[in-house]
Formats: C-alpha cells, sequence, structure tokens
C-alpha cells in the first residue's frame, strides 16, 4: 500500500527529472537554434538577392549597395578571407614552436617549476580580456612595429595582427600539448633511458611521436580560437580593403569586417546581407573545425 | 669505446646540452613575457590614474563597471540553474547513444564557437526580432549562452568524481533520486560547481566581441533615478549598458573627442586584468582545496 506521502515524492521525483531532462535538452535546442539562425540569415545573399557563392568566395571585387532593396553591387569577400586565413596562418607558425618548446621545458624539463609556476601562469594568460590584448597591441606593438621596421601604415599590420593572436592561442596550444606530453607512458622513455638514449633523443624520437595526435587538438583548437578572435585583431589590422603585399601591410580579416560594419549598415541591404554571409562562413569554418577536434579526441579515446 | 663511438657519444651530449638549453630558453622567456605585461598593464594603467576616473563623469569607468558587474549577475542568474541542470542529466539521467553524442558536441561546439558569432546570434534573435534596442539583458542572454557549457561540464565531472556511496547512501534511506540529488549530490560537488560558476563570471568580466551588438556601446545612468522602467535607472536591465571591456574598444576611436581616452583606456585595461587575476586566485585556491579534501578522503 503506497501512502499519499511517497505517492507525492514519487510525482516530485518525475517532475525534477523532466526539469533536469529539459535543461540537457536545452543545449541541444540552443545549438540548432544557433546554426539555424545563422544559416537562415546568412544565405539571403544567395538566396534572395541572387549573388553567386562562387562571387563570395573567390572575388576581390568588393562593392556592396547599402540600401535596402536594391541588391546591386559585388560582393567578393576573398580580401577579408585571405586576411583571416593569412593572420591565423602567420600566428600558427609563430605559435606552434614556442607553445611545444614551452610543453616539453614544463612536463619534461622542469616538471615540478612547471606545476608550481608555469601553468598557474598560462592560467592567468587565459583569462586576460581579448580587448585588453587588442589594446597593448594598439599603444605598444603597432608604434613598436611602426618604429623598427618603418612601416608605411604606421604599424597597422598582418604581423602586428598575427603577434598578437600568437599571444592569444599560447595558452591553448601550450596546456593541451603539455596534457598530451604527460599522458604518454613513463615505460616508452624508460625504455629509450634505457637503451643509451640522451634525453634529447627520447624527446624527439619517443615522446613528441606519441604525443602528436595531442598536439595537433591543441593546434586546432587554438586555430579555432585565433580564426574566430574579433576585436583585438580589428584594432591592429588597419582595416584596409586590399591584399596585402607583405607583412608589414595592412588588411582586413571576417571579424574586423563584422564587428566594424554589422552595426553602420541597413539591416536587409545587400552590404548587410553580405557581413551575415561572413558570419555564416565563420560559424562553417569554426564547425569542422570542431568536428575534427571530437574526431580527433574520440579517436584518442579509443586507441 | 673506439674514436667513432666516442665522437658520436659527444656529438649526443651536445645536442642534448644545447637543445635542454633550447627548451628552458623559450620556457623562461615566455613566463617573463607574461609577468612582464601583466606587470606592465598594471603599472601602465595606474600610472595615467586620475581621480576622475573613479566617477560616473565623462572621464569615469564607475559606470561601466557597474555595468560589467551586473550584467555578469544577470547572465549567471540564467546559465547557472540551467547549467546546472544539465550537468545534472549529463551525469545521472542520461543513457549512452545518439543522442547524448550529440549533446556532447553540442556542449564542445557552444564552448569554442567565436564569441563574435554567438554575439551575432545574440543580436538577430535578441534584438533584431524582437525589435528592442541595444540592451543588458540580451546581453547578458549572450554571455549566458558562453557561459553555460563551462557549468554544464563541471557540474558534470564534479558530480561524477563524487564517491558512489554518497549517492547509494541516500537511495538506501528511501529518498527519490530528486532529492537524493538536491540534498546529497548537488551540496557534495558545490565547491568544483563554484569554480566553474567563477570561471564563467571571469569570462564574462572580460567578454566584449559578443555584447558589441547586444548591450550597445553607450551608457546614459542617472544614479538618482530608481525607478526601475526609465532608461536611465541603473537597475533596468533593457537600457543599454556598456560593459568596461567595451568602453575600452570604444575608446580606441575617441582619441580625438577625448585627450584622456588612452589613460582611461589604460586604466580600465588594469581593472579588468586585476579582476580577472582574483578570480584566478580564487578558483586556485578552491580546485586546490577540492583536491585536498579528497587526497584525505583516500
Amino acid at each position: 500500500m503506497i501512502d499519499q506521502y511517497t505517492l507525492k515524492m514519487v510525482k516530485k521525483d518525475r517532475r525534477w527529472k523532466g526539469i533536469y531532462t529539459f535543461c540537457g535538452f536545452f543545449i541541444i535546442i540552443l545549438t540548432v537554434a544557433i546554426g539555424v539562425f545563422l544559416i537562415l540569415k546568412g544565405s539571403d545573399t544567395f538566396v534572395k538577392a541572387h549573388h553567386s557563392v562562387f562571387e563570395f568566395l573567390f572575388s576581390s571585387d568588393w562593392s556592396p549597395s547599402d540600401s535596402v532593396g536594391d541588391d546591386s553591387g559585388s560582393i567578393g569577400s576573398l580580401v577579408y578571407i585571405c586576411g583571416s586565413l593569412m593572420t591565423c596562418g602567420l600566428a600558427l607558425l609563430f605559435c606552434i614552436p614556442l607553445a611545444v618548446c614551452s610543453a616539453v621545458f614544463l612536463s619534461e624539463i622542469a616538471p615540478k617549476f612547471g606545476e608550481k609556476f608555469f601553468r598557474p601562469a598560462i592560467e592567468i594568460y587565459v583569462g586576460i580580456p581579448s580587448v585588453v590584448y587588442g589594446w597593448i597591441g594598439l599603444t605598444v606593438l603597432v608604434p613598436f612595429i611602426a618604429n623598427v621596421f618603418h612601416a608605411k601604415m604606421g604599424g597597422f599590420s598582418v604581423l602586428a595582427a598575427a603577434i598578437v593572436l600568437t599571444v592569444m592561442i599560447f595558452p591553448t596550444i601550450t596546456t593541451v600539448a603539455a596534457d598530451a606530453i604527460k599522458n604518454v607512458p613513463q615505460g616508452y622513455r624508460e625504455a629509450a633511458y634505457g637503451m643509451g638514449s640522451t634525453r634529447w633523443q627520447v624527446i624527439r624520437h619517443v615522446v613528441l611521436p606519441a604525443a602528436f595526435p595531442g598536439i595537433a587538438t591543441g593546434v586546432i583548437l587554438g586555430l579555432a580560437r585565433a580564426i574566430g578572435e574579433a576585436l583585438a585583431v580589428a584594432m591592429v589590422i588597419g582595416k584596409t580593403r586590399s591584399f596585402p603585399k607583405n607583412i608589414l601591410s595592412p588588411t582586413n580579416n571576417l571579424t574586423a569586417a563584422i564587428a566594424a560594419d554589422m552595426g553602420n549598415t541597413a539591416n536587409g541591404g545587400l552590404h548587410n546581407m553580405a557581413l551575415w554571409s561572413m558570419a555564416l562562413l565563420l560559424y562553417l569554418i569554426s564547425i569542422l573545425l570542431i568536428f575534427i577536434i571530437h574526431r580527433m579526441s574520440r579517436k584518442g579515446k579509443n586507441a | 669505446m673506439n674514436k667513432q663511438n666516442e665522437s658520436l657519444y659527444k656529438h649526443a651530449r651536445a645536442t642534448d646540452c644545447a637543445m635542454t638549453g633550447i627548451f628552458g630558453a623559450v620556457g623562461i622567456f615566455m613566463v617573463a613575457f607574461l609577468i612582464l605585461l601583466t606587470g606592465y598593464i598594471i603599472i601602465n594603467g595606474f600610472r595615467g590614474f586620475m581621480p576622475e576616473m573613479l566617477s560616473t563623469g565623462q572621464n569615469g569607468i564607475l559606470n561601466q563597471l557597474f555595468n560589467t558587474i551586473y550584467l555578469v549577475i544577470l547572465s549567471l542568474l540564467i546559465s547557472v540553474p540551467l547549467g546546472i541542470g544539465a550537468g545534472v542529466y549529463l551525469a545521472e539521467y542520461s543513457r549512452p547513444g545518439k543522442l547524448l553524442d550529440f549533446l556532447e558536441i553540442s556542449i564542445e561546439s557552444l564552448s569554442s564557437l567565436p564569441s563574435i558569432v554567438i554575439g551575432l546570434f545574440g543580436y538577430l534573435v535578441f534584438i533584431l526580432m524582437t525589435g528592442m534596442k541595444w540592451n543588458l539583458f540580451a546581453g547578458a542572454l549572450a554571455v549566458s549562452i558562453l557561459s553555460l557549457p563551462l557549468i554544464t561540464t563541471e557540474t558534470n565531472s564534479a558530480i561524477r568524481s563524487l564517491p558512489p556511496e554518497y549517492k547509494e547512501g541516500s537511495l538506501a534511506t528511501g529518498a527519490t533520486l530528486a532529492q537524493t540529488i538536491r540534498h546529497v549530490l548537488i551540496p557534495a560537488a558545490m565547491p568544483q560547481i563554484l569554480t566553474g560558476v567563477i570561471m564563467a563570471a571571469g569570462r564574462g568580466f572580460g567578454e566584449a566581441a559578443a555584447l558589441l551588438y547586444t548591450s550597445g556601446q553607450s551608457t546614459v545612468i542617472n544614479w538618482s533615478n530608481w525607478n526601475t522602467t526609465s532608461p536611465t535607472c541603473p537597475l533596468n536591465p533593457f537600457r543599454t549598458g556598456e560593459t568596461l571591456s567595451l568602453h575600452i574598444w570604444v575608446l580606441r576611436t575617441e582619441g580625438s573627442l577625448n585627450p584622456n581616452s588612452e589613460a582611461i583606456a589604460g586604466f580600465a585595461s588594469a581593472v579588468l586584468v586585476i579582476l580577472t587575476l582574483c578570480v584566478s586566485v580564487i578558483t586556485r585556491r578552491l580546485s586546490d582545496s577540492i583536491r585536498n579534501k579528497n587526497q584525505k578522503g583516500k
């Protein structure tokens, strides 16, 4: 015989289960909603205004009209796409050696110092807001580049953006790489040392190859952060709509264009639509990177 | 040992020394760089300090600081219940399968989507579709999307790392699963959940790209107006509210309008860095104490 109180508790239990399940499902709904809304809004350029995807991706001719109903003009965003890819590529080029060396240092060479000082220090790095990085880039790095390299546009350049990004993605790559190196089984190292290897030989021929998937995951995570970084890059890139002649010349990128122009364009005009398409492109790139990371970590778990 | 072997051995030793030197140099350089950078931001910020910066006037940052804290509190009010609920679902109710896979990839993508993309989603849904002007509440919603995955994963791992006896003991006394979760599991997991919440708050303090088109880039507050429906009342969540980090972004272009803008932005940066330093010290303390407690238990 179930009494009234138990019945009430069972009902309550069911209700709470419903609430928790809703919270879980809410995350799925939210993620799907973000994708759906961005795809709907970002595809207006191609569906409503009848511009081709090919033009958007591979033309550098950018002169969209800003009035609602007038869909003339061109929306070639190649300059912005190139700007994003160049700054991120350069940042990875700078960052990977630094981050991998630091990761090796903090997990293989000086583990005690690494755990006591290096990791907390890196945590602070992660916490510093991106606008502050941008501000330091603007007030310190840009004048520095202008003085040292005599850059024409006063230091606003691909190089400045890449350096700011390097500093921003350094902690991501370093912590993930350090964890990967730490997870290499101790037996691997001992076997190599037992054969008379020096520490460098162990690191180069045993530890780094074994930790490679983890390091690659860190690099892609860093890339995902770099490609989506908006304000810090926008502050130092110079926002000039032309292909950079070299790394000292200014250019523009996807995030900076969106951040600068989204509020100044008429909602529903072609310019605004093209900006939403850029946001969609950014979203698709990030989703692709997230998917790659997911696959890699899944593989790592199964192995 | 013959001559060839000896030179090989010497060579290996020399490379080993050289590479250790390089790793050490890079590692120490990066730590030194970080300390210098943080120190520079703080010292440079306070060098340009003027008393009027601590006011609500044109040169002051108090309004922005208030907006930042208010917005973070609003966003936590939304994301903490949802995040804890979702974390509990993951830890206690979910069953392995396609659905769980999808939920996991959802959390992953929410936590690594660029904040400007989240901000644009917020702009589209909370501003354009509702027809409202830029407001603090929309900004808080955007920031809560950013902090939701963090709180969820922390709650999930906190509950999963509790000893199974907690749950078994409670269930054995006849408590329902919901009672067990509410009165045993969540309180026991609280320190780690709190770590997640503080980390989320830290992220909220510095967030700017997601707020650019949601909470707005200006602030008009009348501190003697406490009518919450008025657009100048500090507590009205439906007014535009520029946060500290957005203030730095706005000041960047205002050098010609306000000669002090560089000093103000420097000081605002210093305040933000000090805030994030506090956050990371607190989370570190918390997670250290959790680790110590767990080790004692064993």
